[in-house]
């Protein structure tokens, strides 16, 4: 399982600082940790109290409202796709990002279909997890296939009706 | 009507490029069937029983006679040389490669077509109303919302994987020609008190398994807000329709499992976080797009067409054609001409790319190069000077494309059916073709309007649903089977039929319906169409001739 | 019930048939059903089944490959389904259109 990171004009392989612990196993004593909502809705004051970051992986049919309140203190959001077909991420990485203002990293797990990565980019998602590790190089292709976004999102890509008024975004 | 800009263009070429991709890696086996799938769907292209399928959008139904001649040499050059116009104002290919779809595709982009989002779990063609900038009566042109939402829509981020299909109709008149309340968002565009123009806004109407006549969740939604209240339904069907039964995931049922106080809460909810946002279209662009809308340079014509009379006067031919397939236009002096491709014999709604081409020929000469697909099947010349229908009557003839039934009996909606489509269970073409060639023209125009449409599967592509007599083919122990219902309707006054009874088998249907109509003549009072009549009566006369009395 | 294996070429679209003499080590797609390599039973329905899915992965030709009943033998084979009839012949409102203006009876 690899993880790649979107970034301005590129992708890059980084290593993942995050282990996902299952919610009967222990924590580790340090370091970083993504857990399930519904652990950290149990554990959360233990759990934002160690030594170490942590984060909330948000299945498809938990909204972000349940972690709105505490978001400031996440260090990432990561939201499953348990099979491509389901979309509700999008969703959700949108509100994180622009209801929320969620500045921490969104990371998109499960089922991610390589040909889906622009909209997540759009949506938001700025992590993903591809189980083919050579995939880096597609993912860069796939990246920049199609020039002209329409939809205004949270990621201020230009979009053709901002061309067509003369605006850009600021550099 | 639109003409892209750059953006519009390079957004569609990229689209080509990036599908030719895809298709190469297929072909080398660099992804699976599986992986590749998705990516073929979002390109409007489909495997069916003979080959495949592929469906080109042709947005709310407006093209131009350059575009026609297009789809008339894709049919030439990629196809068997004919296409199918579709319910939702599109066209089908019924013989594609895989292989040549890249190229097609290419070819389609040279004209500002293409084939995106028709098909797979996105936004759809957003259709309208085929009369749209001619009718008289209308509010405004939908067509300009009708845009504007075809490219908040394109490759939309946050909606490409929604739960399932999603369709929007908008119309500009109070007489629906878009069947708006049998979608899952309907638009009808209106005026509040002040005079205001804006949208009446339906959710979750839809045929298929669970049928539905949409509800109106906002009474009037000003145009500043159209795109943004667009957003937050999708918003809140994207996270709460269904996901575990495909049966079950169109917004039609979510709407009826929230119920419609709660759907409606939740999108006022939404909206209330985004009105204000980027999504409010600026006047410049609204305008922009608006220009392309308008009218073209009608000539000052006053009302009578004495030529036309005098046709009417030596010819019944023409002055039936006249009578049926001619509707009224805004500007004086001018017509809305249908030409039928329902010709006695025929499969509904195919056209050979001769007669694309003939028909692309024609909106040159005489309708400002424009022309209109019909969710029922039809094509439409929108501009046509009154006198100088006898000109083009003619040549349509010629051509065999001048039946003049339309919006009676055999102007029937028909899907494609077992004869091609892989998901139906029966044949749907020979029915229509059975029931045309029963009655004459004169025997037609006795009867009046009636709209029989007809499904070759639950999937109501044919939109049996809403028909004056729908036919549902099933599979009933191997063999095709029959259900008719009766008293449907897709307008302003849109119903579901009702089921007659037990269902019938392919040589026993024609029987059916001709005692259906008999009923209705024998029964009608004065000046009642079929419908009226169903309206008054109900089911148990027409069950009652169909069954016998037990 | 005799059983023949039915897909889509990938190319193309078209209807083709596993064909009589298919093995695991030589797979062949046959355009008409008479050609088509007829299992007796369930078991050896399946073994030719696996062939058709292990190739259509493997050589990437075909697609959706699957298992159909059919009667008959040789030139007189035919499905017992309609839908498969149709497959195997062409729409039945456009004679002129499919296998059956290449020739193919059912």
């Amino acid at each position: 399982m690899a993880l790649i990171e979107r970034r301005e004009g590129g992708a890059a392989a980084i290593d993942d600082r995050f282990e996902r612990v299952e919610d009967e196993v222990a924590l580790p004593a340090s370091g970083g940790v993504i857990v399930s909502l519904a652990r950290f809705e149990a554990e959360r004051e233990a759990l934002l109290a160690r030594e170490g970051d942590v984060g909330v992986w948000l299945a498809s049919n938990e909204p972000p409202k349940a972690l709105a309140d505490v978001l400031d203190r996440l260090a990432v959001v990561a939201c499953d796709f348990p099979a491509f077909s389901d979309g509700r991420a999008f969703s959700y990485a949108r509100l994180l990002r622009e209801r929320y203002d969620y500045k921490g990293e969104i990371r998109a797990i499960g089922d991610v279909l390589l040909e889906q990565i622009p909209f997540m980019v759009r949506s938001g998602f700025n992590t993903f997890e591809i189980d083919d590790p050579t995939a880096l190089d597609e993912f860069r292709a796939v990246c920049d296939e199609v020039r002209v976004v329409y939809q205004p999102t949270g990621d201020g890509q230009t979009t053709a009706l901002q061309r067509r008024l003369g605006q850009h975004r600021a550099p | 009507m639109y003409r892209y800009d750059e953006h519009d263009h390079a957004l569609v070429q990229d689209r080509v490029a990036q599908f030719r991709r895809q298709v190469e890696r297929r072909m080398a086996g660099e992804i699976t069937e599986e992986q590749f799938r998705p990516l073929r769907l979002m390109n409007g292209l489909y495997l069916q029983l003979h080959a495949y399928m592929l469906r080109v959008a042709i947005p709310y139904g407006t093209l131009d006679s350059r575009q026609m001649r297009k789809l008339a040499y894709i049919g030439r050059r990629y196809d068997k040389g004919y296409g199918h116009f579709t319910t939702r104002q599109n066209l089908q290919y019924n013989w594609p490669k895989l292989e040549e779809t890249p190229d097609i595709l290419a070819e389609l982009a040279e004209v500002e077509m293409h084939a995106i989002q028709t098909s797979g779990n996105c936004i759809r063609n957003v259709t309208s109303d085929q009369y749209a900038g001619a009718a008289k009566g209308e509010i405004e042109d939908p067509r300009i919302w009708c845009e504007i939402a075809r490219q908040w829509s394109t490759l939309h981020p946050e909606f490409s994987f929604l739960p399932r299909k999603f369709k929007i109709a908008i119309t500009g008149c109070e007489k629906d020609r878009a069947a708006v309340k049998v979608h899952d968002i309907g638009m009808i565009m209106k005026r509040d008190e002040a005079g205001e123009v804006g949208f009446e806004v339906i959710v979750g109407g839809g045929l298929g398994r669970t049928p539905f006549i949409g509800k109106t969740i906002r009474e009037f939604l000003p145009k500043e807000h159209f795109l943004s209240y667009l957003e937050a339904i999708l918003r809140v069907y994207n996270q709460l329709g269904r996901r575990d039964n495909k049966y079950k995931a169109r917004i039609k049922v979510t709407l009826h499992e929230t119920g419609v106080e709660e759907f409606t809460r939740l999108v006022e909810e939404e909206w209330a976080e985004i009105k204000d946002s980027t999504l409010k279209l600026p006047k410049e662009e609204v305008d922009r797009i608006a220009a392309h809308f308008s009218s073209p340079p009608f000539r000052v014509l006053g009302e009578e067409a004495r030529v036309a009379e005098a046709r009417c006067a030596e010819d019944a031919g023409f002055a039936a054609w006249r009578r049926h397939n001619i509707a009224e236009h805004k500007a004086s002096g001018y017509g809305i001409a249908n030409i039928s491709l329902k010709p006695v014999g025929e499969p509904p709604g195919d056209a050979t790319s001769d007669q694309m081409d003939l028909m692309a020929d024609l909106a040159d000469e005489f309708s400002f190069g424009e022309l209109r697909v019909t969710h029922t099947q039809n094509i439409v010349l929108p501009h046509v000077e009154l006198d100088r229908l006898p000109e083009l009557y003619d040549k349509l003839a010629e051509a065999g494309l001048a039946s003049p039934n339309i919006g009676l009996l055999s102007d029937i909606i028909c899907c494609p059916g077992l004869d091609y489509c892989a998901l139906a269970n029966a044949r749907s073409i020979p029915i229509a073709t059975q029931l045309a060639e029963r009655y004459t023209q004169e025997r037609q125009e006795e009867v009046g309007e009636l709209q029989i449409k007809i499904s070759g599967c639950i999937n109501a592509c044919g939109h049996h649903h809403v028909g004056h007599i729908g036919i549902l083919g099933v599979d009933r122990r191997g063999e095709e089977h029959y259900q008719i219902q009766i008293g449907g309707s897709a307008s302003e006054d849109a119903a579901l039929g009702k089921i007659l009874g037990r269902g019938f088998s392919a040589d026993q249907v024609v029987d059916v319906v001709d005692k259906i109509i008999d009923t209705y003549l024998e029964l009608r009072e004065d000046g009642e169409e079929f419908i009226d009549t169903f309206r008054r009566l109900g089911n148990d006369p027409f069950k009652e001739r169909v069954y016998g009395t037990d | 019930m005799a059983q023949i294996v039915i897909a889509s070429r990938l190319g193309d679209g078209r209807v083709v048939f596993l064909a009589k003499g298919s093995t695991a080590g030589e797979v062949v797609w046959a355009a008409l059903i008479a050609d088509s390599a007829v299992a007796a039973d369930d078991a050896a329905a399946g073994e030719l089944l696996s062939i058709g899915e292990v190739d259509a992965n493997a050589r990437h030709l075909i697609v959706d490959p699957y298992l159909i009943d059919v009667e008959g033998d040789g030139e007189t084979l035919r499905p017992t389904k309609y839908r498969e009839v149709i497959r195997c012949l062409g729409p039945t409102i456009r004679l002129d259109l499919g296998k059956q203006a290449e020739g193919a009876e059912a």
